[in-house]
């Protein structure tokens, strides 16, 4: 068992007893109360487990904990400061983007993050950044409009009140 | 389990010499799968996320030195000139969040005969560079794979690199599956021209128990395209002969039927995805306007 250190969120956060095989994705949901990510396939092939490590997104399921000692890890909840919602997430809502909702969260930082990357994606950039994420509701369409609107609300907006 | 974690190469070297059963972890796109799912439960993880060469690359004479970390995001991003048939192939892996992750160490280490970058770098022409505290080996690609998951690995080496040459000419990558992102292939296939020899090479992926390379069909397009002086005056190949290059391809196959597709099916879309490779390269080496854009 060992200890890791990391941050979350953008806060220095700690896990003990940590099994050397366990996923940076058990140590968010079970040790630190962040279930935002969320635990299906555990192989890759959802992305609802979506996290960016240092920026990037990965699949929090396949990075073992032990690799995210000292990296800096975003994760839905951290989206956000406490009781907002980013441009993405509020566009989400208003395009009808939830279904179940299982997908959100890993499509969410997805989304996010390629608008960071790309603030005026073209649809064939939307499908290419979320195509590592499944929505088994199929509510793709209403996911593209949702990344369409974000993107036109963030270009709309001064870069200083962005969420 | 331990979980050990190297601050440099050498010191990984070390540990590898001492435990030859530690696991190496990398992008963790293989590994963690095989964890998760309670597949493994190796004594040691040798996690080699803070080698920081092992994410970088460099020129090496003909070739481009590729650290065995480098992410395939990476490598579709910034190699597509150099290496266009790997570039190509790194956009087909799974998806961006795969991508940002693996990396062709892996691939290799994992030896699966479905590993996107294997009919790459055969049809490329690569050598895997495989350490241990005892010295360094260059292992050609070709002598690598040695059956389904199997490669030419001993116990106590680690991949640091892969020597990919450089293109010299056109290079194509296609693959069969259900949708562009997230596919294990069907099958796939590589193609490289090389007019600086005048030779062609291919590769094939998920046909066989190991990548292959296609040897009879390469000797007939390279004597084709000598015989027909395509090289002088840029003619494509006649189309019997494209024809005659797709089933000897096919025959380079022995493939088995699973959940993904048949054997029959397998050989024949083969056959098919060297057909169209071999157009697209060829249109691209006469000067035409096509872009390598990634088919799957």
């Amino acid at each position: 068992m060992m200890r890791v250190r990391l941050t979350v969120n953008g806060r220095p956060r700690e896990a003990d007893d940590v099994w050397e095989g366990e996923s940076l994705l058990y140590v968010l949901r079970e040790r630190m109360g962040l279930p935002g990510s969320k635990n299906a396939c555990e192989q890759g092939e959802c992305g609802s487990c979506t996290v960016r490590l240092d920026g990037v997104p990965v699949c929090a399921c396949l990075v073992a904990a032990g690799q995210a000692e000292g990296r800096e890890v975003v994760t839905v909840e951290g989206l956000a400061p406490e009781g907002e919602l980013s441009a993405v997430q509020k566009a989400f809502i208003d395009a009808g983007a939830v279904q179940c909702g299982f997908c959100t969260p890993g499509l969410l930082v997805a989304a996010d993050e390629l608008l960071d990357r790309e603030p005026k994606p073209a649809d064939a950039d939307i499908r290419e950044a979320l195509s590592g994420n499944l929505c088994r509701c199929t509510g793709y369409e209403k996911i593209m409009d949702a990344v369409r609107l974000a993107a036109a609300r963030r270009s709309a907006e001064p870069e200083g009140d962005r969420a | 389990m331990e979980f050990l974690r190297p601050a440099s190469w050498e010191e990984a070297l070390a540990v590898k010499a001492e435990h030859p059963d530690a696991v190496p972890l990398a992008g963790g796109t293989d590994v963690m799968v095989e964890l998760n799912f309670g597949h493994r439960r190796p004594e040691r993880l040798l996690d080699l996320g803070r080698i920081t060469e092992l994410g970088e690359w460099e020129s090496d004479g003909p070739a481009v030195r590729l650290g065995a970390s480098v992410p395939y995001t990476r490598i579709m991003e910034a190699l597509r000139s150099e290496l266009p048939g790997l570039a190509l192939a790194a956009h087909t892996v799974a998806s961006p969040q795969i991508r940002n992750r693996g990396g062709v160490g892996g691939n290799l280490g994992t030896a699966s005969p479905a590993g996107d970058a294997h009919p790459a770098l055969l049809a490329s022409g690569a050598e895997v560079e495989a350490v241990s505290t005892r010295g360094t080996r260059l292992i050609p690609i070709d002598d690598f794979y040695l059956g389904p998951k199997r490669n030419a690995l001993a116990p106590d080496e680690l991949i640091r690199a892969v020597r990919v040459r450089r293109a010299g000419g056109p290079q194509q990558f296609a693959k069969v599956g259900t949708r562009n992102a997230m596919v294990i292939a069907v099958c796939a296939f590589g193609l490289a021209l090389h007019p600086e020899s005048r030779t062609v090479r291919t590769g094939i992926g998920s046909a066989a128990p190991t990548p292959v390379r296609a040897r009879e069909a390469e000797e007939f397009l390279t004597g084709v395209l000598e015989e027909e002086r395509c090289w002088d005056t840029g003619r494509p190949p006649p189309p019997s002969a494209a024809r005659r290059f797709a089933d000897l391809c096919s025959a380079a196959c022995s493939p088995i039927d699973d959940v993904r597709g048949t054997a029959a099916y397998r050989r024949r879309a083969v056959g098919v995805l060297a057909r169209r490779t071999l157009g697209w390269a060829w249109q691209e080496h006469r000067g035409s306007a096509r872009v390598t854009e990634g088919a799957a």
